[in-house]
C-alpha cells in the first residue's frame, strides 16, 4: 500500500480542483516520461497524480480559423507527427518534439510536459520559442495566455501559479515564405539529452529575411530567446556575414555550465555552429526546397 | 489509497488486475499478470527492453502507470506469434542469428512490428533510427537490422 | 582431421535450441522467476568513497513492520586479509569484502547492509532506517591521485617497495634485453596513453531468487557466467556446503565478463536463511553502474623501436590499471597480449594493479587486452607513418607465426595472424576511396583464449533423439554450436538434438563462461561423450547382428555393416537401437568430464573508416571490417555475432563511453542516458571475414572467438580519426569536446 492517489478526470475543471487541492504534492501526468523517471529515482514523491489525457482539450490538435494551430498540452510527439498538415507548416517544431527520446518515448511524451519539466535542454522548447508559440494555462483563478519563453523560471521550475495547468500551445499562422528548423548537438545520433539545441523560424521575402526568431537550449538555466541573433538575420540575405553575426550573438547569449554533458567552451562554440546550420535549413524550407 | 482496479485488453483478451497507483505497466505485466517477456533493463525509458504497444502505439511500459491501461488495448511480445505460428519477424530473427543473449529481443521485436505496420518498406537508415531506443549490447545491431529488412521484404511479398 | 571438408551441420546457420523461447518472451531470465511466500531484498550502500565503519545500528529497521531479516558484514563469512583463498582468479578475501563492506566502505555504492521485507518499498524504507556511523576518510579515484606519495591508502596492510601503497601487485613479461634492442633501433616512437573505465553494459541487471529450507538445502535461481562459481562463492560466504546448494542457471541477459563474480546471491542466501522465506533481489540500473565491475581505467606508456626497413627490434610497455576498491585489475591481459601479434626479439612489458575508491573491476571481454592494444597499435601506426610504410605491411613484416615465441611464454603452433593481415590488405574496403574528412585506420589484436574444466552428458532418449546437458551458461549461442557438432557426429538432423544447461547438482563441474572458452571446451567433452555413444551403438548393432563391433560402422544416423562381407544386414537406425536399448544392455548415455587443454590464442585485424564533423567534433564510424582467425566457424552466424558485438563495444569505448565522477567521488552518469553506449543509428553494418585456420588441438578445430574482436577496435578508431583529421588521440574516449579541441588547435596553428 502506498499513499499516492491517481485520478484521471474528464474535465479540466475537475483536474484543476484536484490539482489545486493537493497543493505542492500534486503532479500532472501527461506522457509521464519525465515524471515516472523522477518518481523512480525518488526525486519526486507525489501525493496525487492527475492524469490529464482523458480531457479532450488536452489531447486535441486543431487548425485555427486564422491558419494557426492549437495543440493540446498532452498531445504526444507521435500523434503530432501523424497530423496531416502540421508537418508541412511547422516542420522544425515537429522535428524538435520528435527528438524527445526514442520512438517509444515519442509515443507518450508531449510538448506540454517537455515545457513544464523546465529542463534547460528540453528539445521542443527552443523550436516553440522560435515559432512564437503562446501557451494557455488555466488555474483556480481562470485562464490566461503567456509567451512560451515566459514559462520556464529556472531548471525544473516554471512561472505557472499554484494549481495552474498548461492547457495548450497556440502557434501563429505562417506568412508566405516562412520556414523553421531545429537542430541539436548530441554525442550519439539519438537518445541523448541536447548538449546545445537551436531552433530558428524565419520569413523570407525577395531573398531578404523579414522576420526571424531564435531559441537556444542547454546553454543557460532556461531556454533562451536570442533576440540579438534574430536581429542579425532580419534585413539580411542570410549571407555568410549575417549568419556569422547571428552565430556570435548566440555565443554571446550563452551562460552555460560545465557538466557531464558538455563544457562551457564547447557549448558556447557549438551554439554558433548550430545557429548557422539551423538557419540555413529554415531558409531552404522558407524558399520551398 | 486502496488498490486500483484496472480493466483492459491484453493481446486481444479482456483482462482485469489490481495495482498500486504508482505501479508501472511493466510491474503489472511482470508481477501481476505473469507476462515476463517484457524486460526491465533500466526503468528510465533508455533501453526499450520493456517495449509494448498501447492502442497500436509503441511505448516503454516502464514509463507508463499501470492505471493508465484502463480501457486501452495493450500488446506485448507474448501476443506476437499466432498459436505456434511465429510472426515473420520472429522467424527472421531466428534465421539471421539476430539475438545472442535475448534480453533485448522482446523489445526489438515489438518495436520492429510497429515500424513495419507504419512503414512496410523501410530503408536501413529508417530501421536504425526507429530502433535507436532499443539497446542491444551483444549483436552490434547488424543482424537485427538485416532481419527486420528481410522480414519486411517477405511480408511485402506475402501481401496480395 | 582438421581439413575443412563438407559437413552437414558444422558450419551451418541452424536455428538455436533456445531461439523460439527468446523470440516469444518465454525464456526465463534471472528476474523472471517468482516463488510463493517470496519476499524482497534490498542493499544499503555507502554514500562515501572511503569511510571507516564505526558502528551499524539496524534496530529501527528490524522493528519496521514487514521486515523479515537484516544482515551486515558479521553475517558474511570472513576471510582474513593475511591468508589468500583463491577461487579461480578471484580471491575470497576480496570477494567477502566486495559483497559487504567490513572494516571500511571503499567506494560509493559499496554494500554495508541488506534487508529483506515483504515488499520492495518496505525493504527500501528499512534501508533508510539503518544508522551507519561512518568516519569519512580522504579518497582517490584516478590512478595519478592513488599513486601520489600522500595518497589515502585503501588497504593499510599492503606495501609496495617497502612503503604503504595502493599498488597491489606487479606483473612483468620479458623476452631478450630491451637495452640491447633499443640500441639497435633506428627509429623509436614512445607515447603515453590513458583510457577511462567502461562498463560491460549488459542489458539485464543482476538478479537472483534464493530459497533456503530449514535443513539448509538451498536453491539459487540467478543469471551468471557460471552456476558453479555462484555455488562455490555462495558456499564460501554463507558457510553452507556446496552439496547443499543447487544453483540453477537462468537465461543470462548479457555478461561480457561482468557476471563472473557474485554480488547478490550470497546476500540473498543469508537473508533467506535468516527469514525462512524465499528472497528475490534485483539491482536497479543505477546500482549496476555504481557497484558492479566495469573494467579498469588506465595509463600506459609504450615505446617501440625499429630498423628503417620496418623490422621491429624492441618494445617496452608499462601499464597502470585501476583495480577499483579491491585488488585484481586485468594487468595480465594488458601485459601479456599487447605485443603478442609481433615477433619482437626484445620485449619488456610491465603492469601495475592500482587500487582506488571506485567499484571493484570485473572481467570485460579480453580483460586488459584492449587497453594494451590501444597503446601498442597506435604507436605502430605512428611508426608506420614515420617509416613511410603501409601499416598492414609493417604488421606483416613483423607478424607472429608458427614457431614465434611469445613474450608471455608459449611458442606458437600454426596460427592465422598473417592470414588476417593478408585478407585485410586484399579486402575491397582497404582500398576503397575516402571522402572529405573521412579517414581509415587499421589495428590488430590478440587474446589468449582458454580451456579448463567442462562436463557434459549426452543421453539418447527412448524415442531415439538426443539430449545434451552442459554446464556452461549460454550467452551468445553456444547451444547452437553444440547441437551442430553433436548432430554432425551422430549423422542426424540437428533438430533431434536438444541442448540444455544443467544446474550444479545435475551436471558435472564446469568452469565459467568466459575467456572465449565455452565452445572450445564444451565441444571437446560433448565430442568425447558422443563418440563413446557411437561405440555403444555399434556394439549394440553388432550384438543384434551377432558380428564383431569392428565390422559395424556408424553413418547417417544408423549402424551399417562396414562392407557386404560383414553380412547382409539392413541398417539399424538410432531410433531402432534406442527402442531396443533396455533389452540390449540398458539406457544409452555418456558423461564426460575433462580439464581441457589446447586452447590456442586468437588474432584479428580490423579496418575502420570514420567521418569527422570538424565543427562539432563528432567522429562517426561509417564502415568497419573485422577479420579474424576463428579456427573453425561451427555456427557462422554466432561467430559473426561475436565479432560484430565486440566491435560495437569497442566503438563505444573509443568514442563516448566513460565513467564520469562528481567532485564528491560519486559516479555522475549511472544510467544508459549519460553512459552513452552505441545505439542502432550510431553504427554501420559490421562486415566480417572469417579466416579458418583450424586449431590442431581441437577435434573440430575450434578456437575461442568472443574476446579478440574487442581488442583492436580502440586503436583502429583512433588511427582512422588521425587519418581523417591529422591529429593523434592519446586519451579515450574521443568524445566531441576532445576532438573539437584538437581540431581547433590545428586550425589555429594553421592560421598562425
Amino acid at each position: 500500500m502506498t499513499d499516492i492517489r491517481y485520478v484521471a478526470p474528464t474535465t479540466l475543471e475537475e483536474a484543476i480542483a484536484a490539482f489545486a487541492a493537493a497543493g505542492g504534492a500534486g503532479r500532472i501526468l501527461a506522457g509521464g516520461t519525465d515524471l515516472l523517471v523522477q518518481m523512480r529515482s525518488g526525486i519526486v514523491k507525489p501525493g496525487l497524480i492527475v492524469d490529464i489525457k482523458k480531457i479532450a482539450e488536452m489531447t486535441e490538435i486543431a487548425e485555427t480559423t486564422d491558419g494557426g494551430f492549437r495543440i493540446g498540452a498532452a498531445v504526444s510527439g507521435a500523434e503530432l507527427a501523424e497530423h496531416p498538415s502540421f508537418k508541412k507548416v511547422w516542420p522544425g517544431v515537429l522535428e524538435a518534439v520528435n527528438l524527445i527520446g526514442s520512438k517509444q518515448v515519442q509515443g507518450r511524451a508531449s510538448a506540454g510536459g517537455n515545457l513544464c519539466n523546465a529542463s534547460p535542454a528540453g528539445d521542443s522548447v527552443p523550436a516553440m520559442i522560435a515559432a512564437g508559440a503562446v501557451v494557455t494555462v488555466q488555474g483556480p483563478n481562470g485562464r490566461r495566455e503567456l509567451e512560451v519563453e515566459k514559462v520556464p523560471a529556472g531548471p525544473g521550475r516554471t512561472n505557472l501559479a499554484p494549481g495552474e495547468i498548461l492547457v495548450s500551445f497556440k502557434l501563429p499562422p505562417r506568412p508566405e515564405g516562412s520556414g523553421d528548423a531545429y537542430l541539436r548537438m548530441i554525442p550519439r545520433t539519438e537518445m541523448d539529452i541536447a548538449v546545445v539545441g537551436c531552433g530558428v523560424s524565419l520569413t523570407l521575402k525577395n531573398g531578404f529575411c523579414t522576420a526571424a526568431r531564435v531559441g537556444l537550449g542547454a546553454v543557460a538555466p532556461m531556454v533562451l530567446l536570442v533576440e540579438a541573433a534574430a536581429k542579425a538575420l532580419i534585413g539580411s540575405k542570410l549571407d555568410v556575414a549575417a549568419l556569422e553575426a547571428a552565430a556570435n550573438a548566440c555565443r554571446a547569449a550563452c551562460r552555460p555550465i560545465d557538466d557531464k554533458r558538455g563544457t562551457i567552451a564547447y557549448r558556447t562554440k557549438i551554439a554558433g555552429v548550430l545557429l548557422k546550420r539551423t538557419a540555413t535549413i529554415a531558409a531552404k524550407r522558407a524558399q520551398g526546397n | 489509497m486502496p488498490k486500483l482496479h484496472v480493466t483492459t485488453t491484453i493481446n486481444g483478451e479482456p483482462m482485469e488486475f489490481l495495482c498500486e497507483p504508482d505501479n508501472t505497466m511493466l510491474d503489472a505485466l511482470r508481477n501481476q499478470l505473469g507476462l515476463t517477456g517484457s524486460k526491465e533493463g533500466c526503468a528510465t525509458g533508455d533501453c526499450g527492453a520493456c517495449s509494448i504497444t498501447v492502442d497500436g502505439r509503441l511505448v516503454c511500459s516502464c514509463l507508463m502507470l499501470a492505471a493508465e491501461a484502463e480501457g486501452h488495448e495493450i500488446g506485448t511480445i507474448e501476443g506476437m506469434a499466432q498459436g505456434d505460428r511465429l510472426h515473420p519477424l520472429q522467424q527472421k530473427f531466428l534465421e539471421q542469428a539476430a539475438l545472442q543473449c535475448g534480453i533485448c529481443t522482446s523489445g526489438m521485436l515489438v518495436a520492429s512490428e510497429v515500424l513495419l505496420k507504419k512503414n512496410p518498406n523501410p530503408s536501413e537508415e529508417e530501421v536504425r533510427f526507429w530502433l535507436a531506443g532499443n539497446l542491444c549490447r551483444c549483436t552490434g545491431y547488424d543482424k537485427i537490422v538485416r532481419a527486420v529488412l528481410e522480414a519486411a521484404a517477405e511480408m511485402r511479398e506475402a501481401r496480395p | 582431421m582438421n581439413d575443412v571438408t563438407f559437413n552437414k551441420w558444422i558450419g551451418q546457420r541452424t536455428i538455436r535450441p533456445d531461439g523460439v523461447d527468446k523470440v516469444t518472451g518465454r525464456a526465463a531470465f534471472a528476474a523472471d522467476t517468482n516463488m510463493p511466500g517470496m519476499i524482497w531484498g534490498k542493499v544499503l550502500r555507502s554514500p562515501h568513497p572511503h569511510a571507516r565503519i564505526r558502528k551499524i545500528d539496524t534496530s529501527k529497521a528490524e522493528r519496521l513492520p514487514g521486515v523479515k531479516a537484516v544482515i551486515i558484514a558479521r553475517d558474511v563469512v570472513d576471510f582474513p586479509v593475511d591468508k589468500s583463498v583463491m577461487l579461480g582468479i578471484q580471491d575470497m578475501r576480496w570477494m567477502c569484502r566486495n559483497v559487504m563492506a567490513r572494516e571500511k566502505a571503499l567506494f560509493p555504492g559499496h554494500p554495508v547492509a541488506a534487508v529483506a521485507a515483504t515488499t520492495e518499498a518496505i525493504a527500501a524504507q528499512a534501508c533508510a532506517l539503518i544508522d551507519v556511523d561512518y568516519e569519512v576518510l580522504p579518497w582517490s579515484i584516478e590512478i595519478d591521485d592513488a599513486l601520489k606519495p600522500d595518497a589515502p591508502i585503501l588497504h593499510e596492510f599492503n606495501t609496495f617497495e617497502g612503503k604503504p601503497s595502493n599498488i597491489m601487485g606487479k606483473l612483468e613479461v620479458k623476452k631478450g634485453d630491451i637495452t640491447v634492442g633499443f640500441a639497435q633501433a633506428e627509429v623509436i616512437v614512445e607515447r603515453a596513453f590513458t583510457t577511462r573505465p567502461v562498463h560491460q553494459g549488459y542489458i539485464e541487471p543482476h538478479a537472483c531468487l534464493v530459497s533456503v529450507a530449514a535443513d539448509g538445502k538451498t536453491t539459487i535461481w540467478s543469471s551468471s557466467q557460471g552456476q558453479f562459481m555462484v555455488r562455490a562463492m555462495t558456499a564460501y560466504l554463507s558457510g553452507i556446503p556446496q552439496s547443499d546448494i543447487r544453483a540453477i542457471p537462468a537465461e543470462i541477459g548479457g555478461g561480457f565478463g561482468g557476471k563472473t563474480i557474485v554480488y547478490l546471491e550470497p546476500l540473498a542466501t543469508l537473508l533467506a536463511k535468516k527469514s525462512g522465506r524465499p528472497v528475490k533481489m534485483v539491482m536497479t540500473r543505477e546500482e549496476v553502474m555504481r557497484a558492479t565491475g566495469p573494467t579498469s581505467g588506465s595509463k600506459s606508456t609504450v615505446k617501440i623501436g625499429a630498423k628503417k626497413d620496418g623490422t621491429i627490434v624492441a618494445a617496452q610497455g608499462t601499464f597502470y590499471l585501476q583495480a577499483g576498491a579491491l585488488p585484481g585489475s586485468p594487468i595480465r591481459g594488458a601485459v601479456g597480449c599487447s605485443f603478442t601479434p609481433y615477433d619482437i626479439p626484445h620485449v619488456l612489458s610491465t603492469g601495475y594493479d592500482v587500487c582506488s575508491n571506485r567499484s571493484k573491476v570485473a572481467a570485460y571481454r579480453a580483460p586488459g587486452a584492449p587497453i594494451g592494444a590501444y597503446a601498442v597499435e597506435c604507436v605502430l601506426d605512428e611508426l608506420a607513418e614515420a617509416l613511410k610504410i603501409d601499416p598492414i605491411e609493417l604488421r606483416l613484416k613483423n607478424a607472429a607465426k608458427e614457431g614465434t615465441k611469445a613474450a608471455f611464454g608459449p611458442t606458437f603452433p600454426r596460427i592465422g595472424y598473417v592470414e588476417t593481415l593478408k585478407a585485410a590488405k586484399g579486402h575491397p574496403h582497404y582500398n576503397a576511396p575516402l571522402g572529405k574528412l573521412q579517414g581509415r585506420g587499421v589495428a590488430s589484436g590478440f587474446w589468449f583464449n582458454a580451456g579448463g574444466e567442462s562436463s557434459a552428458q549426452v543421453n539418447i532418449t527412448e524415442d531415439g533423439n538426443v539430449v545434451v546437458t552442459t554446464g556452461h551458461p549460454d550467452i551468445g549461442g553456444s547451444r547452437a554450436g553444440i547441437a551442430n557438432i553433436c548432430a554432425e557426429l551422430l549423422g542426424i538432423d540437428y533438430r533431434r538434438v536438444s541442448v540444455i544447461i544443467g544446474d550444479t547438482q545435475t551436471v558435472g563441474f564446469s568452469n565459467l563462461t568466459g575467456g572465449s572458452r565455452v565452445l572450445f571446451a564444451s565441444s571437446m567433452v560433448v565430442t568425447e561423450a558422443t563418440e563413446k555413444i557411437i561405440s555403444t551403438l555399434r556394439e549394440r548393432a553388432a550384438k543384434i547382428w551377432q558380428i564383431d563391433p569392428e565390422a559395424v560402422k556408424w553413418e547417417n544416423g544408423a549402424a551399417h555393416p562396414v562392407s557386404p562381407n560383414a553380412g547382409p544386414f539392413e541398417p539399424l537406425t538410432l531410433a531402432e537401437l534406442a527402442n531396443k536399448a533396455s533389452a540390449m544392455g540398458g539406457p544409452i548415455g555418456e558423461s564426460v568430464q575433462l580439464n581441457t587443454q589446447g586452447a590456442e590464442g586468437g588474432f584479428g585485424t580490423h579496418i575502420c573508416d570514420v567521418e569527422v564533423d570538424v565543427e562539432l567534433g563528432i567522429a562517426r564510424v561509417i564502415r568497419y571490417t573485422a577479420v579474424q582467425d576463428v579456427g573453425r566457424a561451427i555456427h557462422p552466424g554466432y561467430v559473426e555475432g561475436q565479432l560484430q558485438g565486440g566491435v560495437a563495444q569497442g566503438i563505444g569505448w573509443a568514442l563516448n563511453e566513460e565513467y564520469i565522477y562528481t567532485r564528491g567521488g560519486n559516479v555522475d552518469n549511472p544510467g544508459f542516458l549519460d553512459y552513452r553506449m552505441p545505439v542502432c543509428s550510431d553504427l554501420p553494418m559490421i562486415d566480417c571475414v572469417l579466416i579458418e585456420v583450424p586449431n590442431p588441438k581441437h577435434p573440430q578445430g575450434v578456437k575461442g572467438v568472443g574476446e579478440v574482436p574487442l581488442v583492436p577496435v580502440l586503436s583502429a578508431v583512433a588511427n582512422a580519426i588521425h587519418n581523417a583529421v591529422g591529429k593523434r588521440f592519446y586519451s579515450l574516449p574521443m568524445s566531441p569536446p576532445k576532438v573539437l579541441e584538437k581540431v581547433d588547435a590545428s586550425v589555429q596553428q594553421a592560421a598562425e
